[in-house]
């Protein structure tokens, strides 16, 4: 574990809520991520689900550092991002990247798919200016892409060839590290699919280490090889990809799962649905104990007392944060 | 007699950059109390072609161009504006995709869900405000009473797309158009929501038609499936059929890019090349340049929807004619 | 690792792009206001700025007593006004001088503006409240006012430069220009507040786009990010709100004119002519109607203009 290439150490984020015209005054606070603890080895791809509200977002850009945490570190390879600041922090980036989810509002409407290639190649390294061309056009048709178009803008491509520049420039600056946060989800199904398989083979082919944060089960299911599930700033369960989709240990996963539909009209019919009551509730005011707990169907007194532990039935791989486990597996 | 009966209505919008036809020849037909699910990708003419038989289309840059849309005797496409405001939110009624503009945020819920009533004089105000506050709790609304006061900003995306419902389904309508109620939704959210139409359906009879891309949204809750592509109905047929038996190229690629049936790991099917450019029509299938099937029989004949057995129609000519299994 | 990598090569050809500045010139080009609109204020400029090289020199100052107030005709094309001057001349110099006020102002408040509004929207938090209180302070000072203390400490300072000169037995005279001067630095100095806070408004709602984040993320200094990536993308509004800003400081300079505290006289401005107008509306309708539809139609142009920018620049349009 403490070898791991990628450490987030009970990473906290916290926002507070200010009221007042003149002299601010602290009223609340939003708290986003409270207390994540992930280990990637380099080269793994792990996916990051929840629902709205559940801080995976968050959490995306406070590994970043494009946010800046209220607690807890994060470690890549030998160098503590936490600690870093300014000047050293901004040559840091070149480790690690995000893709963003909005292919339209990501890329700069003014600029020519070479400038913002140029740009991104030249950010940290010296490139000899005749050699950009070649370079763009090489990224380019890395991430599938034409380079005779690099002279062109971004409104004049689709939203998945727009996602692909977007990737183009995250792997500019040669990154270790990928965050993508929700990067099909604006696409459509048969371009999504296109995207993935990209994402797979690049993150192969460079060795990158990645977080897939994603809302929908089945894309994350594809493409990662262990798979965290969060709720309300926390981690509730974490284990392999087919392990947690087809054998969810926490309520809320379990929840989670019934509720995707699945292209099949026959199991759809004879499922049995786990519909939770009521609506995520808001970071502002999570309730004490195993914030799960109010629409828990399996909601005890107990539940109440303290945020669990993780718990690990078969393997040590898969571990939920549930203390009726044990029981409810019976 | 079938409650609604659309025949080749054709829709093009007329832009500077030339004619996008959205719609272009589409036919098909919804029986009493059957839910049908109109299932295609962005550009595909689902939304459109529904927008259309409720006069919600721009008319300028857009022109219902051909086609009729027989609904109880009256033909949406053809009648005065007086006749359509009569069907239109009493008897159609329309849910859209994103529950936080759907809602006019000046006005407190229970204004805004007596006001179909009012407008077609269906009860008076204090009836309707009664009528307003059982439908809130029959949407799932705790504590309908204090909340029906409330508004929009108060409620969450969930409950605010239950609002919606409940808007659409108080005047009991014999057709309820979905447009992707599900999709700006959480996923645990979007089985609440999809569980409370079918249960009002079942309850009021009503007739639903689904649009959305989602195929696994479809496969729980629909009698029958259109499969659009590029403006036209693709492929037609039970919901079983359409996924067990896919006759259309189009509807199997689809199903096999989906990543939950894949094995993980294996390399997810993909759909070569892009979506088609809608203003610039080909001669053949519009599916066609994308199509691991196709042939010069394709690209030179434009395709018409047939009958292949058991009420299942495509629009493959290969199909048609040379029995091919996609 | 010892041999010499081989140098990508550039693609042949190259397609060519068309950014979204060429896709909004061919919106503007269909507007047919804007475009009338435009015509006519390139038409006025030439006419003010080259027409007085083919006038004699004194064409707006010279004065025949005898011809006082002769209506329009053979002599006076658009008539003469209470001192005998030829209105279209006057009318012409006029122009100019509107004009000037109007460009030249507002490109100061541009100038300000920008850089003040860019710098409090980007940095946001403490930098950004203190920065907009100003704003809000200076906004709170009554106008008016200020200009009048403005003019009148002026003319008392161009007053005494003058004296000093002509005591040292020089010719040079600052105050007709000083005023002008001063006028554009009043105006000016009220107009960026407004400028200031488009911009800031602009740019606070960029830096919350994901392209800036992704600039962050790729770790580009701040300054880059600032000229290379915010300020092309604040141009569109800031563009039409200054094609919106010169008639409205054309009316400004107008209605000080009007108190007697803007351009002094002999130099006509559009705004003092149509003062003198309106004192002698009764015996001389052509020293109203002249520059007062000009100026009509001047405003009305650039508003055209304007809105024809606004729609064609319109950020909807640069998705699909």
């Amino acid at each position: 574990m403490s070898d791991a290439y990628l450490q987030i150490n009970n990473l906290k984020t916290h926002f507070p809520v200010e009221k007042g015209i003149l002299f601010r005054k602290v009223t609340g606070t939003v708290k986003a991520v409270d207390g994540v603890s992930l280990h990637l080895a380099k080269g793994e791809v792990l996916g990051l689900v929840g629902e709205s509200g559940c801080g995976k977002s968050t959490l995306g850009r406070t590994v970043l550092q494009l946010i800046k945490p209220t607690e807890g570190t994060v470690t890549l390879g030998n160098q503590t991002l936490t600690d870093l600041d300014g000047r050293e922090l901004r040559s840091a980036r070149a480790d690690f990247q995000m893709i963003f989810q909005d292919p339209y509002a990501s890329l700069n409407p003014r600029m020519t798919v070479y400038s913002m290639l140029a740009e991104a190649i030249q950010a940290h390294r010296k490139v000899p200016k005749g050699d950009l061309a070649g370079a763009v056009g090489a990224l380019m048709e890395k991430v599938g892409l034409a380079a005779r178009f690099m002279r062109k803008y971004p409104h004049e491509f689709s939203g998945g060839q727009r996602q692909r520049i977007a990737i183009a420039r995250a792997l500019a600056v040669e990154p270790k590290l990928i965050i993508a946060d929700e990067p099909v989800s604006a696409l459509d199904v048969s371009i999504q699919a296109q995207i993935l398989n990209l994402l797979s083979d690049l993150t192969r082919e460079m060795e990158l280490t990645m977080i897939f944060i994603s809302h929908d089960l089945s894309v994350v299911k594809h493409i990662s090889d262990r798979i965290a599930v969060m709720y309300l700033g926390r981690i509730v369960e974490i284990g392999p990809a087919t392990e947690v989709f087809e054998h969810p240990q926490h309520p809320y996963t379990k929840a989670l799962c019934s509720a995707v539909p699945m292209p099949d009209p026959d199991s759809e019919s004879t499922r049995k649905r786990i519909l939770l009551p009521g609506d995520p509730p808001s970071p502002l005011n999570p309730p004490s104990g195993c914030t799960f707990h109010p629409r828990c169907p399996y909601g005890e007194e107990r539940c109440q007392a303290a945020w669990p532990s993780f718990e690990s039935l078969k393997n040590d791989e898969h571990e939920a944060a549930c203390v009726r486990l044990a029981e409810l597996t019976q | 007699m079938p409650l609604l009966d659309v025949n080749d209505l054709t829709t093009y919008f007329h832009t500077r950059n030339g004619v996008v036809r959205a719609v272009d020849g589409v036919s098909f037909q919804l029986e009493k109390g059957e839910t049908l699910g109109i299932v295609g990708e962005s550009g595909s003419g689902k939304s459109v072609t529904c927008m259309s038989m409720l006069g919600l289309i721009p008319q300028p840059p857009g022109r219902i161009e051909k086609g009729t849309a027989h609904f109880d005797g009256t033909d949406l496409l053809h009648c005065s504006p007086k006749e359509l405001q009569s069907i239109r939110g009493r008897r159609i009624a329309m849910i859209f995709q994103d529950p936080m503009t759907s809602l006019n945020p000046y006005l407190r819920i229970e204004d805004q869900l007596i006001e179909p009533l009012l407008i077609h004089g269906l009860a008076d105000k204090a009836s309707a405000k009664i009528q307003a506050l059982d439908m809130l709790d029959a949407v799932g609304i705790q504590d309908a009473a204090s909340r029906i006061r409330g508004y929009p900003h108060e409620f969450s995306g969930g409950m605010r797309q239950r609002v919606m419902i409940a808007m659409a389904l108080i005047t009991k309508p014999d057709v309820l158009i979905a447009d992707e109620p599900s999709t700006a939704l959480d996923v645990t959210v979007q089985a609440q929501i999809l569980e409370l139409i079918k249960k009002e359906q079942q309850e009021l009879g009503t007739a639903v038609i689904l649009i959305t891309h989602d195929l696994g949204v479809v496969s729980g809750f629909c009698d029958r499936i259109n499969v659009m592509y590029g403006g036209k109905i693709v492929e037609s047929g039970s919901t079983k059929d359409i996924f067990y038996n896919p006759q259309h190229p189009y509807n199997r690629a689809l199903q096999n890019s989906i990543p939950a049936l894949q094995a993980k790991g294996k390399e997810l099917y993909t759909i070569p090349g892009m979506p088609p450019d809608m203003s610039k029509p080909s001669a053949g299938c519009s599916f066609a340049p994308r199509c691991e099937h196709a042939t010069d029989l394709c690209t030179s004949e434009p395709p018409t929807l047939q009958d292949i057995g058991q009420a299942h129609t495509t629009a493959c000519l290969r199909v048609q004619r040379e029995n091919l299994k996609p | 690792m010892n041999d010499t990598p081989t140098r990508p090569d550039a693609p042949d050809t190259v397609e060519k792009g068309e950014s979204l500045w060429v896709g909004a010139w061919h919106r503007l080009r269909k507007n047919k206001m804007a475009l009338a609109g435009g015509v006519f204020i390139l038409l006025l400029s030439g006419l003010s700025f080259m027409g007085p090289f083919f006038l004699e020199g004194d064409y707006y100052t010279n004065t025949t007593l005898g011809d006082k107030l002769e209506p329009p005709g053979d002599d006076y094309p658009l008539g003469a006004d209470h001192l005998g001057r030829d209105q279209l001349g006057r009318i012409i110099k006029g122009g100019q001088i509107s004009l000037l006020v109007g460009l030249v102002a507002t490109f100061v408040s541009l100038t300000i503006g920008i850089g003040y509004g860019t710098i409090s929207g980007y940095f946001g938090g403490k930098v950004d409240s203190v920065m907009m209180r100003l704003v809000d302070i200076l906004y709170s000072l009554p106008f008016v006012i200020f200009v009048i203390l403005l003019m009148v400490f002026a003319k008392d300072l161009g007053d005494s430069i003058d004296a000093w000169f002509a005591a040292r037995g020089s010719e040079f005279s600052i105050s007709g220009q000083w005023n002008m001067l001063l006028l554009f630095v009043a105006i000016g100095a009220v107009e960026w507040l407004t400028m200031a806070r488009i911009v800031r408004g602009q740019v606070m709602s960029l830096r919350r786009q994901e392209f800036i984040e992704a600039c962050i993320s790729l770790g580009l200094p701040t300054r880059r990010i600032i000229f290379r990536h915010m300020v092309p993308n604040v141009l569109g509004p800031v563009i039409v709100y200054t094609t919106l800003t010169i008639p409205a400081v054309m009316l400004l300079e107008a209605f000080l004119s009007f108190l007697g505290l803007g351009v002094q006289p002999p130099t006509p401005s559009w705004g003092l002519l149509i003062k003198d107008g309106a004192d002698r509306m009764r015996e001389a309708w052509w020293m109203l109607v002249f520059p007062g539809a000009l100026f009509a139609i001047t405003l009305f142009s650039f508003n055209f203009v304007g809105d024809g920018l606004r729609d064609a620049l319109d950020p909807k349009t640069s998705k699909d």
